[in-house]
Order: structure tokens, then sequence, then C-alpha cells
């Protein structure tokens, strides 16, 4: 360790005391978040508490020269939370504290590392919920949520994390405390708070987050329909669609997964069926037996082999339970996944997903397809041995393959896990020069110094303040 | 290049003139600007898709008409005006919990820069976070950091049922307890117009249960709005007087003077005012017009 280091963790030891960890097993769990990128070796993580903590960690981080990276529950997909450069860590995940909840008003104060299910789970008895509900919801923290504008299967009819968000504590790059948004109805100037959502920890460091919550619908519906093949399944999805139904959620799983599925919660999905589609429609008693039926029928004009309707509350948090643990039933097909997140137009949906198979195939890959397919939002998992020599290069030029169709069908590069490093590559295929250049205005304007993060989402070699900052660590910094 | 950006150039003042109807909002633009108009039309609209392309200069009156065709509509307000004029404006239709917020249903934005680049933010489908969010940025901005040339929004199917219904003796603020998702609670503090919206059973049903908090009647429409939007918080509007419409739950308050501008935070405008710079650094666009 250099004398730079040593001084740099004397400053955060007087703030945080022991709460800083800077051994080498904290500084190598910290390389990595979900996604399958390695950054390279962690700073010190600060384990911050308050928002007065926060501010006086990125001023030290700031006076030493580091940049510093905002990290949640670390469950990001696309590398977004993963060290550049050797930055401070701060990690949010101990302020995690429900301030304040308003049911007249329909909002709540919360801090960052609230676990997403955790402040559902404390709105139920009051009659709400937070309506962004991410797979990983289990896990992951607000302050990621707002950091990646996630998204989650209900968020189909109900909107993503940014249609929830009314106002956004911050500490700037430059250790500025600012609240962004606000409680009123259309709060003035430019919208901030909507810019900041998405900004994947470089824009700032979010401190505290004041939410709409949803009242719990009085009914729900929950369908399982059966087909012989992904494509009649997509079929249905598009023609609910274009019959003016908006679900509150619609999730489609190949036979494949259905089966991984199936054997490891046991509620009865088909494992027979080519594909299944969740349907969900919530409401009032009447209009959503009437939604219902109309998506049965379209169903079975589309070829749906069974239709069934989960008959108790049980059978529908079964049902769910299942489609949510998608992600952990693969590991009984393939020790790795690569799970990837593109989006297309809703009617592209079959189209894209026979070609997603077809590459899969000619990269001599497994894949499975589970998806938010309301709204036209892929999600290939490619399974593989991350053993096998050369796998990787395998998987990512597969990947690489999945991006372009998606782009070619009129689709976009992610619809909820963001840019991060992993799509970083291919900002270039989506936006000119100039629409890059916009955004990497538009992250000035928060952070002039590219302290925050640096080194995402705009591709490498466009930004010269985001590779100063980078370059500025001492070179034999943290090994 | 387009046409609309070659109109625009790189130099030079430079506003942009859609319907006029919120002309004074954020100041007096200069006069020695150069007035353009946007390119208008719907460029292609996919009900099944639920999105809409629409250039700039459209009225507001024939996207709402195009979409109509179809049974959708879309957040923005029908007030008169572009479309264009109405995405920097921001402001949300007045029957915004049915409809959806503004900021959500642009997708993507095609605008003229200040150096007269075509710069593009956002993607075409429902669903996106590649990036940073150009849309939401320019929503609202009051033509100070781009000119608008085209949008993609999102429409939505029109319900089968729509009625509004109105009370002289119901409590406003009880309304939400009572009904699920009203697409619009207005009060002018003596009486209250409720927007129902859905599956006509489902009106029904909302309709009845409004009755155990006062007596009803079926109204055309909603009350005629006063000029001036406040924003106020939903907590607030019980202390409205005078003469106002407020829609409760949202916060909204229709007056016929203007809000005091609210001061924003030195941060915010520290933030708002390199916004500005980095994105017109010679102040060509809308000049003596300010979003902060
Ligand atoms: C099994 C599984 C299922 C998933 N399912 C979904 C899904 O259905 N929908 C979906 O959208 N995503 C999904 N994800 C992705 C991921 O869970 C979400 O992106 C989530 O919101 C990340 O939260 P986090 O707390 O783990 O954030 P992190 O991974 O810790 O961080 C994510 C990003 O936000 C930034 N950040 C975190 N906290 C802050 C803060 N306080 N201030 C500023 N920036 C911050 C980080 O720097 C990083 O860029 C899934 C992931 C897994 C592993």
């Amino acid at each position: 360790m250099t004398t730079a280091d040593d001084a740099l963790l004397a400053d955060l030891k007087r703030v945080l005391g022991d709460r800083v960890r800077a051994d080498s097993a904290e500084r190598a769990l910290l390389r990595r978040d979900a996604s399958v990128f390695d950054g390279g070796s962690a700073g010190p993580t600060c384990l911050c508490e308050s928002t007065e903590e926060v501010q006086r960690v990125v001023r030290i981080a700031l006076a030493h020269g580091r940049s510093v990276v905002p990290r949640g529950a670390g469950t990001g997909l696309a590398g977004g939370a993963i060290p550049l450069g050797a930055p401070v860590i701060i990690s949010l995940s101990r302020m995690n504290r429900i301030l304040e909840v308003d049911t007249d008003s329909r909002n709540a104060w919360v801090e960052p590392g609230v676990v997403n299910l955790d402040l559902t789970k404390h709105l139920t008895p009051l009659g709400y919920h937070f309506a962004p509900d991410p797979s990983s919801q289990q896990v992951c923290t607000i302050g990621g949520n707002v950091g990646n504008n996630s998204g989650g299967p209900h968020c189909l009819a109900y909107g993503v994390t940014n249609a929830h968000i009314l106002a956004i504590e911050v500490v700037l790059a430059d250790g500025e405390i600012v609240t962004l948004g606000g409680l009123d109805a259309e709060p003035s100037g430019y919208d901030l708070r909507g810019v900041f959502i998405g900004g994947e920890g470089m824009l700032g460091i979010t401190t505290k987050v004041a939410v709409r919550i949803t009242p719990n619908p009085p009914a729900v519906r929950t369908l399982l329909l059966s087909f012989d093949t992904p494509r009649d399944a997509a079929a249905t999805v598009s023609a609910v669609i274009a019959a003016g139904i908006v679900p509150a959620a619609m999730e489609v799983m190949d036979q494949r997964i259905t089966i991984a599925v199936e054997n490891y919660v046991n509620v009865g999905y088909p494992r027979d069926a080519g594909a299944v589609l969740l349907a969900e429609v919530d409401g009032l008693p009447d209009g959503v037996d009437i939604d219902a039926q109309r998506i049965s029928d379209i169903g079975r004009e589309h070829g749906a082999t069974d239709v069934r309707q989960a008959a108790s509350d049980e059978e529908r948090m079964l049902l769910w339970k299942g489609r949510k643990t998608a992600f952990g039933a693969v590991a009984q097909i393939a020790p790795n996944y690569y799970l990837h997140d593109t989006v297309v137009p809703r009617s592209k949906l079959a189209d894209t997903l026979e070609e997603v198979y077809r590459i899969a195939e000619e990269h001599d890959l497994a894949v499975v397809n589970v998806f938010h397919a309301g709204d036209g939002n892929l999600h290939p998992l490619l399974l593989f041995d991350g053993q096998e020599p050369g796998i990787y290069d395998r998987v990512h030029a597969a990947g690489a393959k999945i991006v372009e169709a998606s782009l070619a069908a009129g689709g976009v590069l992610s619809g909820e896990h963001g840019i991060g490093v992993e799509k970083q590559p291919y900002m270039h295929q989506m936006f000119s020069e100039d629409d890059l250049d916009h955004q990497e205005r538009l992250r000035h304007a928060f952070d002039p110094a590219c302290r925050s993060n640096p080194g995402k989402v705009i591709p490498v070699g466009h930004s010269c303040a985001d590779i100063q900052s980078l370059r500025n660590v001492p070179e034999e910094v943290w090994g | 290049m387009s046409d609309f950006a070659k109109l625009v150039g790189a130099e030079g003042p430079v506003t942009v003139v859609g319907g006029r109807t919120r002309w004074h909002v954020g100041g007096a633009v200069h006069s020695d600007a150069r007035e353009v108009h946007a390119p208008s039309g719907v460029v292609s609209y996919d009900p099944a898709e639920m999105t809409v392309t629409v250039r700039a200069g459209t009225t507001t009156a024939e996207l709402t008409a195009t979409l109509a065709g179809a049974d959708q509509r879309c957040a923005l307000p029908e007030r008169g005006g572009t479309v264009g004029g109405s995405v920097v404006i921001g402001e949300n239709h007045p029957e915004v919990s049915g409809r959806g917020w503004l900021t959500s249903s642009v997708l993507q934005v095609t605008y003229i820069s200040a150096e007269g680049k075509v710069v593009r933010g956002g993607g075409p489908t429902v669903k996106n976070v590649s990036g940073f969010d150009l849309p939401r940025l320019i929503v609202g901005s009051l033509g100070t950091l781009g000119l608008v040339e085209e949008v993609i929004l999102r429409t939505n199917p029109i319900p089968p049922r729509s009625q509004w219904v109105e009370s002289h003796d119901a409590d406003p603020f009880t309304i939400a307890s009572q009904v699920l998702r009203p697409s619009a609670v207005l009060w002018n503090g003596s009486s209250t117009r409720v927007l129902l919206e859905g599956h006509a059973p489902d009106v029904a049903a909302s309709l009845n249960s409004l009755t155990s908090i006062g007596s009803w009647s079926e109204v055309d429409g909603s009350f005629d709005l006063p000029q001036y939007r406040w924003s106020l918080q939903p907590a607030e509007l019980n202390g409205c007087s005078g003469t106002f419409v407020a829609s409760i739950g949202v916060g909204t308050v229709w007056r016929d003077e203007p809000q005091p501008r609210p001061a924003l935070s030195p941060s915010v405008i520290e933030i708002s005012t390199r916004m500005k710079s980095n994105f017109d650094p010679t102040g060509r666009l809308n000049p003596g017009r300010s979003a902060f």
C-alpha cells in the first residue's frame, strides 16, 4: 500500500471509523456486480449511514483526486457498480430506513438502501405497494432502482421506476447536497429529477428518495396460457396490446426455463408446453373478469392449448414465485448464464425471438427466454460453463448479434438493465456522435469533472474528462 | 441534415413559434430573434404498438383526431397549440391520473441543437434505458436547450366508458378512498367533479360506492379551468380559497392569477445554468426565455 492510500484511508477512518473496509477480501468482492464484468481493483469501501457522511466521503475522495462509485446491493447486470480505476466505493446499503409514509398524499420518503421488497412489505398492511418490482426485488435497493430506472413484470401498466419517484436528495460529485423534484404536482424548472433517474450513479449519489405509493387493487386475475411455440405466445402478447387491453403484467417463458422453474417451485407449470404466458389484470372485479376473458379468447385464437386461471391468492403467488425465481432455476441447466436485455416493438417479438434462437445455435450455445413480453423487453439467457476455454468470446459474440438483431427490428439497447460497461461498445450503433455528445453535456451539467462513477455508459474515448479522472490514480495503487 | 435544421441554422438568435397559446411562459423572447416554425404532420402511427411519431408543428387537435380514429389518446393536454409547444411547456392533461404524465410519455425526441445539428435522444420503444435521458430534459425546457423537430409519444386506449359526475355535498378528500384510480377529481370549493373511466360495470360500481359519501349527478364534462396553473402538494389543497379549481390527489390548481415563481435552491440553479450553457453556449435558442 502506498503513502497516498494510507493518507486517504486515514481521512476516511476519521469520519467512519471501522466502517471503512480496505482488506483484500472486501476489495475482491466488490470487483464485480451481478454481471459477467470484472472491474479490477476496488478502492476502500465506505459503509455510510447518513447524507452527511456521504458528503464528507465525497469531499475526502475529491481532495485525494479519487472518483467515487455508489453501490446498492450490487445486483446490476450491466456492470454499473463495478470499480474502474480504484475509486472509493460508497455503499448505501446501511442507509435503509423508511423515514415517512403519507397515505393521504400517497408518497413515502425512504433512504436509498431500503430493499425494494421491504418497502412493499412495509406498505402492504396500509393497503399500498411500491409498483416497480424487479425480479431481484428481494435484494435490490431503491437507490439502485433509481440508478438504473429499473422495471419489473408489473411495470407494463404502472410504468418503470421513473413514474414512481417524486423527489431525490442527491450528493453531487463536488459534495453539494441538492434536492431534485418535489412533492408538488409539477415542480418548476428543468425536470432534473426525471433526468437523474437512470443516471447509473454518474450524476451523483442518491441519499434520500420520495416515492409514490400505489393502492393495492381490490381484484386481480392471473392467467397461465400454454402454447406449442414461443411464436404463438409472442403473437398473443402483440394481439392483446393491439386489442386495447393494458394488462398489469404479461410475462413469457419458453419450455426449457418453464421445466426448470417447475422443478424448482412445483406449482403446476406445464412441462410439455413450448412456451407459457403469465398474464395478470387488476382493478375492479367486473372489469378484470371482462379483460381476463378477452385475453383468454385472444390466446385461444392464437393457438393456446390450455388456459388456466389461478383459483386462489396462494396459487397466484406461487405462479409469480416461479417467474421471479427463474434466473435461480437456470442453475439446473448450466453453471453460468449471461442475461441479455433489449427491447423491440411488440409486433416484432415473435420474429426477433426466432432470430435469438438461431443466433444461439449458430454460436453453439444453449439459450432460454424468460421476459417482460408486454413491453417487448427480451431477456435471452445464454447458458454456458465458464470453465470451458474461450467460452466468453462465444458468449459475447452471440450477445453482440442479439443486440444487432434487436436494433435492426427497430428496438433499443436496453429496456431496464442500463448501459454500464456492458452496452457501452454498442452505443454508437444506436446513437450518432452528436447524440452521444449531448448525453455527455447532460452528464457534465451534474458532474463537470466526471468524478462520479466515471468510465461508464458513454463509449470510451468519447469523454476526455472521464479518462482523466480514471488516470488520476497513482499507478501502483491497490495492487 | 433536415430542412428544419437548415432553417434553424447555427448562428443568430432564433425562436420557434407554435400556436402562441403559452407564449408568455418563461419570459418574453428578445425581439431580434428570428421566428421559425417546426414542420408538421403525423409521420407514422401504429395503434397496435401504441406509439405515434409526430412532427413538432402538428396541432394537438390534429394529433387528437388521428389517435381518436383508432380509439386511442395520449398524455398531451388538448388545449390548442402544437405538439412541440406542449412538450416543451410540459403541462400535464387535467385528467393526468387517467392519461399518464407527459414526461413518461415522450419516448424519443429529435431536436435541432444550438449548433444546428440534428440530435436524437431516447428510443422508439415503450421501454428504454439506453443512455442519459434527453427526452425528460427536453420536456418542460421551453425550447431553451434545443428546438424540437419530432417526437415519438406513447398512446393509450380510450376506455370503453368515461363519465363525469358531480356532487355538491361530498368531501373531495375522501373520494380516493372510495374509488380506485379516478381519472380526475376536481374541486372548486363548492362542488366536486369526478371522472370515472373503465369498463361500464366498473364505472357503475364506482359511482355506486361514491353514493356513500354524497349525492351525485351525471354531468357533461369538467369545470371550465381558470388560465393559470399552480403547482402545490396534494396535502396543501384543502387550504384553497377564492376562485380556483383544484386537482385533488395531484396538486395542480387553476387560478385567475399566475403562481409566484417558487425560489429554486442555489444548487438546482447551478446545475440548470450549466445545463443551459452546455447545450446553448451562445444563448441563441429562445433568448430571453428561461425555464428556471
Ligand atoms: C436475478 C436478477 C433479476 C433481475 N431482475 C430485474 C428486473 O426484473 N428488472 C430490472 O430492471 N432489473 C433487474 N435486475 C437488475 C438489478 O437488480 C436492478 O438494476 C436493480 O435496480 C439494481 O439495484 P442494486 O441495489 O443492486 O444496485 P447496484 O447494482 O448496486 O447499482 C446499480 C447502479 O446504480 C448505481 N447506484 C446504486 N445505488 C445508488 C445510489 N444510492 N445513488 C446513485 N447511484 C446508485 C450504481 O452505481 C450502479 O450504476 C435483476 C438482477 C438480477 C441479479
